[in-house]
């Protein structure tokens, strides 16, 4: 919402710093979100009286003006306009001058004459012929107006003013007007409000001689007033309203047309003003459309309606959207000679909705969608009417019409001073509060506190809290610490956990990153994921803000892949990379999805291989004291996005856990990336469930170990794991560990066989173990490791 | 054969002298003191001398082995230490090289900022709260107080995935499940990631992280939540950082306010940064609207509370001298590797 100053000072005089200003109404509650002149466009531009005009001696078509702009002499200005005349008012840019666009004037020669400036069109200034209607677009501005010469332009032009621009939230609809600030302001200041003349007198005729109205819906349009008004005389408005209308941004048009404008900007109430001979039968009906009834709107559009939106319609057809926009032939002409005012109140919803349908939202809809005070609508038409008075526009008629079936009741609310500041923490005096509320339009009697009508937002005691807070001053509050019980902060054992996991793997030199969470479908495509799979089942957003976010994903692989491959589009030789992400598996309609979280690593470059993101992940599983006897490492050639011969399904207890493996060549070529790519992903709860929380010392061993290295030959299927599940459950308890230090194919090893080497470490509790007992595990061991098929190498 | 021991002392002596290598120095010992060494040979001869010239001579002889012996044990001695001052500056480094190093990771600076936010409000007592990003539009809005009619329930604005389920706009709803779930004395952060229909720029992104925060006890006053609130601000901008909290609007508090800081940089006299305002907006917060207790079950004469909400983003940039969101969802490594 833009206020001019000078608008402003019509209705409370203050006088007041700017900066000042700004801090004032921002700490009362309107915000301020800057300040400036449109003026500042212009510098150094004055009216000039035209003394003499001669003809260039070396060009047809310039003459040579001495002008008067109250300096010691007059100056001379070299022009090339028809229209200027000896005595002629005109705006004079000086030398050194500035106009708007960063236009600058200087002094020069035209054809060997001294030119001290230029003189200057209405578009030379940025106004149009709506701003002085008497003067002409394409020749010098001849000023009608009352001046002097060497005034300086921007007071005529209205233009010096400043304008505030504020922040208005959408509890506050009434301080969208002139007035509702001014209110404000004189509360902040506190200063009288001078309320403007809207004490129309009325002639002759009523307004139901021409009209009367029909609301059909008085849900839609809970009140509905009119007036009418006979012997239109059309021309401009007033210099004055025509600046206050430019100050706001708004084009002058004419008189009629700018009433209703400079009363919508004044009260906040829309108005519209149709010319009685298109009020076809003298009915006005307040109505939803028909369906495949159609408006050619004011702006010479042909709208199609439907049965939802709110018309003003006369006995045949809409006239207009009703709170949107007017019809285009049943506006103001320049031969019409009666007109009816509107100003009415229509369900913000039903307008909203309206405009939006339409893809119109004009000034009028989108101040009905946050809500008007139905009590205001005749305040307003008063108003107007009064201005037609004013401006001698008409003859207003002698009373309006008014269907009102709004909920006029004034709320009230339980006024409560200790309450108050016992909510706020404060030790306000009663008095204040009072004031502070009477000066707000609020009444206080008998500790109730009844509301003004346009006050919706204030509802209950904190409301009349914010009033009585805004206007002592939030900065005069106290800060105290909290009281009361005490709660025990901290983080939960699953924050921890995951704060845990996020310090491990940045020990083991993952750095972390964050993704977005939806993601396009074609990322499934992108991983190789078969058209089947249930992972493809996706929470879809309806109105995403293209494909590439409009779901959310169900694994994190895709967005640790792209990260990856960003990170490689942009030469980072190599990358470890970990996320701790969601997913979100959809469970049906009517609920929300469940989400989990993944640990997802991704590395290439730098030496990596499938042993070391294992190693890592092992690493991992042991800080947090994973119990390796129930941790497997299944291989698994059926997953698409990795290498067929170098993935693993990850199991805890039987249940997969997550996948670690190469990424599969043809997806790293999705990606763009040309080396070999690593990742794993592990469900995080399920990490968290099979880690020991809390950990038991176990004595330091007293008796030495005995280790002895057994090295086998075996089928190269035979994994590893199988070898070692043998061995241990051969020899049993005496085992400590068992540790593999090689795997050798090639010479002296038979094609499809392997050799493997490992050092078995055995010891006893209570004693140092004798090499019979040595060698008897050793051998138990060696049998194990025969029955599949794995014989001593000699 | 006292000449033949003295002349045997000399050259011992003399050829120890010129000793350079622990195996020559061997050979020597080998030479006098051996089994067939040179005084070795002579004391043999003793038998031959008459007794009475006996003792005298073994006294000789047994300097001479003591004064050869002596010697050479000095003479390794000094052989070893040598040997070991010359290993030393053999193996002499350039101490300038760069060392080996094992790289560890960067924590993404969302998060830094985000756990050390946690650690102050965790040291005022406060617990981390959780909520789905996939939210009812019940709990987002509609517990919330906000109107049926408010602009954000747009879909212009809002992500949604049913009539009644959208991706949450806002940490908030995490207030009413806490609420819902927990009886008072409530104190929580909720930091999350919230969606919001925005085209990505260097100021936007459709994902983005908030923090809530919410108070719920009975006598909760709006001067607790200027204390808490000045506390945090205090801890994250230091004690001189100067505060105002000024009024705004939020349908889910009344009063409602944003705490703004003088800007760190101008001071407020007003630059680039503070947009000329010479305040730099921090948080919007506010005494829980007593139709959002009701919502929960929590009654507002009984209890009262404060919420607030602030954007982790914003701080993050600030903390870092970040000029562009987007480069916090790149996840370049040479950027992250700067935290």
């Amino acid at each position: 919402m833009n206020l001019s100053m000078k608008w402003l000072h019509d209705y409370v005089d203050i006088k007041t710093e700017m900066h000042d200003f700004s801090e004032a109404m921002t700490m009362s509650g309107s915000k301020v979100e800057s300040f400036g002149s449109a003026g500042d466009e212009i510098q150094k531009v004055v009216v000039g009286k035209i003394l003499s005009v001669e003809k260039h001696p070396d060009a047809d078509k310039l003459v040579i003006c001495s002008v008067d702009v109250a300096e010691s002499e007059p100056i001379q200005i070299v022009t090339g306009a028809t229209n200027v005349f000896e005595g002629a008012l005109v705006p004079v840019a000086l030398d050194g001058s500035l106009l708007p666009g960063g236009k600058k004037i200087k002094k020069g020669k035209l054809r060997g004459v001294v030119s001290n400036g230029m003189l200057c069109s209405l578009g030379e200034l940025s106004l149009c012929k709506n701003d002085f209607p008497y003067a002409i677009e394409d020749g010098i501005f001849i000023i009608e107006e009352e001046c002097r010469p060497g005034q300086d332009i921007r007071e005529l032009t209205g233009l010096d003013d400043t304008v505030v621009e504020f922040e208005i939230t959408p509890n506050r609809p009434d301080c969208l007007s002139v007035l509702g600030l001014a209110r404000e302001v004189a509360v902040t200041y506190n200063k009288k409000l001078t309320m403007p003349d809207a004490g129309v007198e009325g002639g002759e005729g009523k307004t139901s001689d021409f009209v009367n109205a029909v609301v059909h819906d008085p849900k839609l349009c809970t009140r509905y007033t009119a007036r009418a008004v006979r012997n239109v005389k059309i021309g401009p408005s007033p210099l004055w309203m025509r600046q206050r209308l430019r100050s706001a941004g708004v084009r002058p048009i004419n008189n009629i047309v700018d009433i209703t404008n400079f009363v919508m900007l004044e009260y906040g109430q829309p108005m519209h003003a149709f010319d009685y001979r298109f009020i076809n039968g003298g009915t006005i009906n307040v109505r939803t459309a028909h369906a495949g009834e159609t408006i050619t709107t004011l702006d010479g559009v042909k709208r199609a309606l439907d049965e939802k939106m709110l018309v003003i319609a006369d006995n045949e057809k809409p006239v207009a959207v009703a709170g949107v926009m007017g019809g285009e032939y049943s506006g103001i002409m320049n031969d019409t000679n009666t007109i009816v005012f509107e100003s009415a109140m229509f369900d913000p919803t039903s307008v909203r909705l309206t405009a939006k349908r339409l893809g119109m939202r004009t000034e009028a809809s989108s101040r009905y969608e946050k809500g008007l005070d139905a009590q205001n609508t005749v305040p307003a038409l008063d108003r107007a009417c009064r201005l037609v008075e004013l401006l001698n526009a008409g003859d207003v008629c002698g009373e309006y019409i008014d269907v009102d079936n709004s909920d006029s009741t004034p709320r009230t609310v339980p006024f409560d001073a200790d309450w108050i500041n016992r909510f706020l923490g404060t030790d306000i005096d009663r008095q204040f509060m009072i004031d502070a509320l009477r000066r707000l339009d609020f009444k206080v009697e008998n500790d109730v506190v009844t509301v003004p009508s346009y006050r919706a937002d204030v509802e209950q005691k904190p409301d009349i809290a914010e009033e009585v807070a805004r206007i002592y001053g939030y900065n005069a509050i106290p800060t105290t610490m909290l009281g009361g019980a005490a709660t025990r902060g901290g983080l939960t054992p699953a924050q921890q956990f995951n704060k845990s996991v996020s310090q491990t793997l940045l020990a083991l030199g993952y750095t972390e990153v964050t993704t977005y969470t939806f993601i396009s479908p074609k990322y499934y495509d992108k991983i190789r994921m078969p058209s089947d799979s249930p992972l493809r089942n996706s929470v879809k957003i309806l109105n995403p803000l293209g494909e590439d976010t409009g779901i959310m994903r169900t694994t994190t692989l895709p967005s640790m892949l792209e990260t990856l491959a960003r990170n490689y589009s942009n030469r980072n030789l190599a990358a470890r990379l970990f996320e701790i992400g969601t997913v979100y598996m959809p469970k049906g309609k009517g609920e929300l999805p469940l989400e989990l979280s993944k640990i997802a690593l991704g590395s290439y470059g730098g030496g990596e291989d499938f042993y070391k993101i294992k190693g890592d992940v092992e690493e991992l599983f042991e800080t947090f004291g994973v119990n390796t006897d129930l941790c497997e490492y299944k291989a698994c050639g059926d997953d698409p996005s990795f290498h067929p011969g170098r993935c693993a399904a990850i199991l805890f207890n039987g249940i997969v856990v997550g996948t670690i493996g190469e990424i599969h060549p043809e997806v790293q070529a999705n990606y763009g990336i040309d080396t070999r790519v690593y990742a794993a992903v592990i469900d995080l709860a399920m990490l968290m469930q099979n880690a020991v929380s809390e950990r038991h010392y176990t004595p330091l061993p007293k008796y030495p170990s005995t280790a002895r290295d057994i090295a086998v030959t075996c089928d190269d299927a035979i994994p590893v794991m199988e070898l070692e599940k043998a061995m241990k459950s051969a020899a049993g308890k005496v085992i400590e560990k068992i540790e593999l230090f090689d795997v050798y194919r090639g010479r002296q090893i038979a094609e499809g066989k392997k050799s493997v080497a490992f050092s078995v470490v055995m010891r006893a509790a209570d004693r140092t173990l004798t090499d019979d007992e040595a060698d008897s595990a050793v051998s138990k061991v060696l049998k194990a490791l025969e029955a599949l098929g794995a014989t001593l190498r000699s | 054969m006292k000449q033949q021991l003295e002349a045997i002392r000399n050259a011992a002596e003399k050829e120890l002298a010129s000793v350079k290598l622990p195996a020559e120095l061997e050979n020597l010992r080998v030479k006098y003191l051996g089994k067939k060494g040179e005084l070795t040979a002579i004391l043999k001869q003793m038998g031959g001398l008459p007794a009475s010239e006996r003792p005298a001579i073994g006294v000789l002889a047994n300097e001479a082995r003591t004064f050869i012996e002596d010697h050479i044990a000095q003479c390794g001695a000094a052989l070893k230490e040598h040997e070991t001052e010359s290993k030393l500056s053999n193996e002499k480094l350039d101490v300038t090289v760069p060392g080996d190093r094992h790289k560890i990771g960067s924590r993404h600076p969302l998060t830094i900022v985000l756990d050390q936010i946690k650690d102050i409000f965790i040291g005022m007592g406060f617990n981390i709260a959780q909520g789905p990003e996939v939210e009812f539009v019940e709990y987002n809005f509609d517990a919330l107080n906000t109107p049926q009619n408010h602009p954000a329930r747009d879909p212009q604005d809002t992500f949604y995935i049913e009539d009644n389920i959208l991706l949450r706009t806002q940490t908030s709803p995490v207030q009413i499940r806490v609420m819902k779930s927990q009886k008072p004395p409530i104190r929580i952060i909720a930091p999350g990631r919230v969606y919001r229909s925005d085209a990505i720029d260097g100021t936007h992104s459709p994902l983005f992280h908030q923090i809530e925060g919410l108070v719920i006890d009975k006598g909760i006053t709006m001067a607790d939540l200027k204390g808490t609130l000045d506390g945090f601000a205090k801890s994250i901008y230091g004690e001189d950082a100067v505060l105002r909290f000024r009024p705004h609007h939020f349908p889910f508090t009344e009063p409602s306010c944003e705490m703004d800081t003088r800007c760190f940089v101008c001071h407020g006299k007003g630059c680039r940064l503070c947009k000329g305002e010479g305040w730099i907006e921090l948080l919007g917060a506010g005494m829980v609207h007593p139709n959002v207790l009701r919502n929960c079950g929590i009654d507002p004469d009984e209890y009262s509370g404060f919420a607030f909400g602030m954007g982790l983003e914003r701080l993050v940039m600030r903390s870092f001298g970040i000029d562009d969101m987007r480069l916090l969802y790149e996840n370049d490594l040479r950027f992250l590797s700067q935290f």
